[in-house]
């Protein structure tokens, strides 16, 4: 185990007293720690949102992104080099409303990078308006009568799109949080980590009271296997006066995208010579004759 | 009549091998030791519709094709409607038997009627109809008299992979046409072929194949992309070389993506470039604000075509020139080059990475799809790997960082306003950037005196580029003239040779051709546009962004302008007779 405190800095937050990112940043640096990592080998890609300010407020090497884009630049990052532990943060309309189509796509991929998920159903930075996964008739300034859509199932989609590594944790239950982040780093692959993380200022719904009458630890389930995807289903499906938190589904029997790309064979592409096969370019114009 | 002077017209349906039989066609010609310039024109479908390949051919280097056609070679009936008003007195229409032309619709022009049972001689010679290409491949050759050899040598080639057989039918089919056409066309048709013996080795290459050339010298070792014409071909020639250079090419979910892999790849230490056409473009355009604001180098190809929206997908136009220099909100440096040639596509190629990595900023490319199809005959040095340098600036590898002692700022103010860029992982170099304003250290900030010094060190790398790095257009022609064209783009082979026409007629003129469009030196620049004569700035777009652009920067309005907003390319005839009516009338 490396020293917690070099993921320290000075820098102050600007998130509200009680925010559930502060149990997310405590976790991150626990789980980074507990696996004796050190800060220059990891880096957090973040989107835009309260959240995604993350990166800021620990020692580690961070690119804070755009709204909805974590994901792409993370997977650039980890094709150019794949030694690096990369981390995506992002929130829930950053992840799952803006940045859908990306997400749906790097679980397809595959790629060593764990996704954290700073899930308050809400949009905090922008004053309270209704997030993808805030409840169907949610009041907020953008939706006065009520939310009139679906919230979007996460957990499910992930499980639909190929994930191999599937779970939820809770802001309330940062021992848990540390646990799940640290087999999420070690895991061979894609790895969602959905957490929910109440909003103590806008989501009046969905507060740390709500949450804890409702979550139950999956690894304390008798009979519950993670390796099995028709249970994770099951589990996926499950909100509302049960709420199950840990790992749901998990499985290495699918290779990472960057394995699978011939030319990182031979080791991470930014350590590989720039100019190896300059005596072959001559050679390329015999193809134009 | 001239002999090695004159175009040839292969025009038919998607799928009728329309392309392959004109680019086979091209090559023979180029390994006979003459010219080409080669025009494919194509419809967004995958059959049918109506295509052409238009082969031009010289015992010169040609800059651009030309109007005349001088044997049109017809696969179907709408091929000889729609081409034969372009078809010259004493020139011919080749086409098959099953093709039925109206003989006074030839006779009162002076075209001659080459119908020669193409199928029947590729299905008793070959055993297959398929083969109707060959026969009227082998069919131009007769009727120009051009070597047989040339074509044999051409079946070889494209057909060594299919096997023998399919290589000795071909040549049957080939040979069975070209003594045919030759004994009894031959005498009719006065433009010939003939080979140049001892000439050296040459290459057909097109702008998007020798900007991936580039690309690839300057030690890009990463593309993400997604498909988009005409920009495909830019990742199709690094896909197919990507195993042998360590190349990785990945396409992605959308154009975002696309930008934002490269970024990351970028961020992390890689060369890394994107590509695609206006409509794509549009879709990178936050994140090209992205890679600025965190000081990222990035190369993005933007191939112009037809808009706006879906607009002319397959067709060729200027009209995203405006578009690239205010992409994105907010204000950073715009570095955005523009080749004209195939061979300034390959020294954009690697010239934009050294930009980008010098400057840490994203480069734009900007070409357009007349000049990324166009195939035009090379010199072996006309692309020459030997002058690409790499020069990755101020970037602290692995081995820099490791004897750096003093604490690291990724965004330290310096004077030049580039900041060394360390690559992430190394223990030495722990540090965060951002799309927000931020501090030295990379921290989001919000106080005002910071964000002036921030903006201010960025804004010093447009100065710098300006002065040190972005060249004043480039002038052909006589130093001074009465008559100064002035373009960018695929436009500039047809200025050229329009303006040695000009001169020929007794109308003094040059042409100015601008590579570097942003930024650029405004004192000198004015100086230079100040001291025409009468400017006329030729583009091929609607509103006259390059006349704008100029007159933004030097206060001179364009005398005259020529627009073309049709989708087809410019040809130099267009231009000598838009100046002689509309602008010489009156002077």
């Amino acid at each position: 185990m490396s020293d917690l405190k070099l993921f320290n800095t000075t820098e102050k937050s600007t998130w509200c007293p009680g925010c559930g990112d502060f149990g997310i940043l405590a976790g991150i640096k626990a789980a980074l720690a507990g696996l004796d990592m050190y800060p220059h080998q990891a880096i957090l890609v973040s989107g835009i949102g309260c959240g995604s300010k993350l990166p800021h407020y620990m020692h580690v090497n961070g690119y804070n992104s755009i709204h909805g884009r974590a994901l792409p630049v993370a997977q650039g990052l980890k094709l150019a080099n794949h030694e690096l532990k990369v981390i995506a943060v992002t929130g829930d309309g950053d992840g799952y409303g803006i940045g859908q189509g990306h997400f749906i796509h790097a679980m397809r991929r595959n790629p060593a990078i764990v996704h954290v998920v700073e899930n308050n159903q809400v949009y905090g930075l922008t004053k309270g308006q209704y997030s993808p996964t805030s409840e169907k008739g949610y009041i907020s300034s953008f939706s006065p009568e009520g939310a009139i859509e679906f919230a979007i199932n996460p957990l499910a989609l992930a499980l639909a799109a190929g994930a191999t590594f599937v779970s939820r944790t809770f802001a309330g239950d940062v021992k848990q949080m540390g646990v799940v982040l640290q087999k999420a780093i070690q895991h061979r692959g894609y790895a969602l980590v959905d957490c929910m993380q109440p909003c103590v200022t806008y989501n009046k719904l969905n507060t740390y009271d709500w949450f804890r009458a409702r979550v139950y630890k999956l690894e304390e389930e008798e009979g519950y296997d993670p390796s099995s995807r028709d249970m994770a289903w099951q589990k996926a499906q499950e909100w509302g006066d049960r709420i199950p938190i840990g790992i749901l589904y998990q499985t290495e029997d699918r290779p990472t995208y960057e394995e699978q790309v011939s030319e990182l064979q031979a080791g991470p592409l930014v350590r590989q010579p720039m100019n190896g096969r300059v005596n072959d370019y001559e050679a390329l114009k015999l193809e134009f004759v | 009549m001239p002999t090695n002077d004159l175009s040839i017209k292969i025009a038919g349906e998607a799928g009728q091998g329309v392309e392959s039989g004109g680019a086979g066609f091209a090559k023979a010609v180029v390994r006979g030791g003459l010219y080409v310039f080669g025009v494919m024109d194509y419809m967004s479908r995958i059959r049918g519709g109506h295509n052409f390949y238009q082969v031009r051919v010289g015992e010169h280097p040609l800059h651009t094709f030309d109007d005349a056609v001088h044997l049109l070679l017809a696969f179907n009936k709408n091929a000889v409607d729609i081409h034969t008003p372009e078809v010259v007195r004493g020139g011919g229409i080749l086409h098959d038997a099953g093709i039925k032309v109206d003989p006074s619709q030839l006779e009162e022009r002076g075209i001659h009627d080459f119908e020669m049972p193409l199928i029947k001689i590729a299905e008793e010679q070959g055993g297959h109809k398929i083969m109707m290409n060959t026969a009227a491949l082998g069919a131009t050759a007769g009727i120009t008299s051009f070597d047989f050899d040339r074509i044999a040598d051409i079946i070889e080639t494209n057909f060594k992979r299919k096997g023998a057989e399919t290589v000795q039918n071909n040549l049957k089919v080939a040979r069975a046409a070209y003594d045919m056409a030759l004994e009894q066309f031959g005498g009719d048709f006065g433009w010939k072929i003939a080979t140049i013996p001892g000439a050296p080795q040459r290459m057909i290459v097109n702008g998007n194949q020798a900007l991936a050339m580039g690309a690839l010298a300057a030690g890009c070792r990463f593309i993400s992309t997604y498909p988009m014409t005409p920009a495909s071909t830019i990742t199709e020639w690094l896909a197919a070389h990507a195993k042998q250079f360590g190349v990785v090419q990945k396409q992605t979910e959308d154009e975002t993506a696309a930008i934002l892999f490269a970024i990351g790849a970028s961020h992390a230490g890689v060369r890394a470039m994107t590509a695609s056409s206006g409509g794509g473009f549009c879709l990178m355009v936050e994140s090209y604000g992205l890679a600025a604001m965190t000081e990222t180098p990035l190369v993005i190809v933007e191939v112009q075509r037809g808009g706006p929206s879906t607009g002319l997908p397959t067709r060729t136009e200027q009209p995203d020139l405006e578009f690239v220099l205010s992409a994105s909100h907010g204000e950073f440096p715009r570095l955005v080059i523009a080749p004209g040639t195939v061979e300034q596509c390959f020294e954009a190629g690697y010239r934009a990475f050294n930009l980008a990595e010098k400057y840490q900023t994203p480069v734009i490319i900007l070409s357009d799809l007349f000049l990324s199809n166009q195939a035009r005959t090379l010199e072996m040095n006309g692309i020459d790997f030997s002058q690409v340098m790499i020069d990755r600036g101020e970037t602290l590898d692995y081995e820099a960082l490791d004897r750096l002692i003093q604490p690291y700022e990724r965004h330290t103010l310096t004077e030049s306003g580039i900041s060394p860029r360390a690559l992430p992982g190394h223990p030495g170099a722990v540090y965060i950037t951002t799309g927000d304003e931020h501090n030295v250290e990379g921290l989001i900030t919000e106080d005002g005196e910071v964000r002036n010094r921030q903006m201010e060190k960025r804004m010093r790398k447009d100065q710098r580029a300006a002065g040190e790095d972005m060249r004043m257009p480039l002038r052909y022609g006589p130093e001074q003239a009465e008559t100064t064209l002035v373009g960018f783009g695929s436009t500039t082979g047809s200025l050229i040779e329009a303006m040695e026409r000009l001169n020929a007629d007794g109308h003094p003129t040059n042409v100015l051709q601008f590579v570097d469009i942003s930024p650029l030196d405004e004192d000198r620049l004015t100086d230079l546009i100040l001291g025409l004569n009468r400017m006329i700035v030729v583009e091929q777009n609607y509103t006259g962004q390059l006349a704008r652009h100029i007159r933004k920067l030097t206060g001179r309005k364009a005398d005259e302008r020529i627009n073309k907003y049709d989708g087809r390319p410019l040809s130099p005839g267009e231009v000598v007779s838009k100046v002689r009516q509309e602008v010489l009338v009156g002077v």
